[in-house]
């Protein structure tokens, strides 16, 4: 999520190799440079990953909240 | 729902580490110290102006003033406490990122919620402490208070990144807060924690609305255990 409304940093297919290499690679640059990452894991359910889950349909990252 | 146990705690709880954990107790505890804090604020105001009438009736106009401060000061506290989900008003909004990030927002909350946020600025969220309504800088969580009143705690809380979208905003407090509720409220600074009615009358048509709806849904289900850890 951003000032664009979402951009796509990266798609794979999990039996695709080169694509989920990609992916781990753009996942872990963006983790580098703040972003957490989230997978919705049931309705109003969501828990952060450190690892890109290769089987999710979707990896959202965010950025850190604090107290206004 | 945002009532999963902690199984993972928010990332940012390391930036407030000298915060207990939000829990339920915790939170009526500071509601409670809320309420004793505004009463200590407010009775000298109306004991002087009582006071000043019974020694000197022509001391009339000065103990008006000790009423009016008495009255006041709660009505600046829950001010405060609204302004967190104070719709802003942009010059110029960027209409296609807003698109976007409403779409995505649509995704996490469903259609319903997010035409919610569309006509009120807020997103219900249903959560363990009580039924969330999560604004783009702040939100409104609406619980059982003393005797089963209405409660509802302020707290400001936001992404710091300029030029987001405001449902972008949203979606990023909702993931935190799906992720872990109390991390959530542990990282939110509270602004207000009072009665429902002394915010409500401070927010727009729409919000109040919003409001209401939100404290229907606690007054519908049943009491929650204490979560677990």
């Amino acid at each position: 999520m951003d000032h664009t409304g979402h951009t796509t940093v990266a798609e794979w297919t999990p039996g695709d190799a080169d694509s989920v290499e990609a992916a781990v690679a753009a996942f872990r640059q963006e983790l580098e440079l703040g972003a957490i990452a989230m997978v919705t894991t049931g309705p109003g359910q969501a828990e952060h990953v450190r690892e890109l889950p290769v089987d999710a349909d979707l990896v959202i990252l965010r950025r850190p909240i604090a107290g206004g | 729902m945002a009532d999963q146990a902690r199984a993972q705690p928010l990332p940012e709880i390391a930036a407030v580490s000298w915060r207990p954990l939000v829990d339920a107790e915790r939170l009526r505890r500071r509601g409670e110290l809320w309420t004793l804090t505004t009463v200590a604020h407010v009775l000298p105001f109306v004991f002087a102006g009582g006071m000043l009438v019974a020694l000197q009736p022509i001391a009339l106009p000065v103990a008006l003033a000790c009423i009016a401060h008495a009255w006041v000061i709660p009505e600046l506290y829950a001010a405060r406490g609204a302004n967190v989900v104070r719709r802003r008003r942009r010059a110029e909004p960027a209409r296609a990122p807003e698109t976007l990030a409403l779409g995505l927002l649509g995704d996490l909350v469903g259609h319903a919620a997010r035409n919610a946020y569309i006509a009120t600025g807020l997103v219900p969220e249903p959560g363990r402490l009580g039924t969330w309504l999560v604004g783009p800088a702040g939100a409104l969580l609406v619980r059982r208070g003393r005797l089963g009143r209405g409660r509802v705690d302020c707290w400001c809380v936001r992404v710091r990144e300029a030029d987001l979208p405001d449902a972008d905003r949203v979606s990023h407090l909702l993931l935190a807060l799906r992720a872990d509720e109390q991390g959530f409220a542990t990282v939110a600074n509270l602004a207000f924690s009072g009665a429902v009615w002394r915010v409500r009358r401070r927010l727009d048509k729409p919000q109040r609305a919003a409001l209401d709806a939100a404290r229907s849904a606690e007054r519908a289900r049943p009491p929650v255990g204490p979560p677990v850890e």
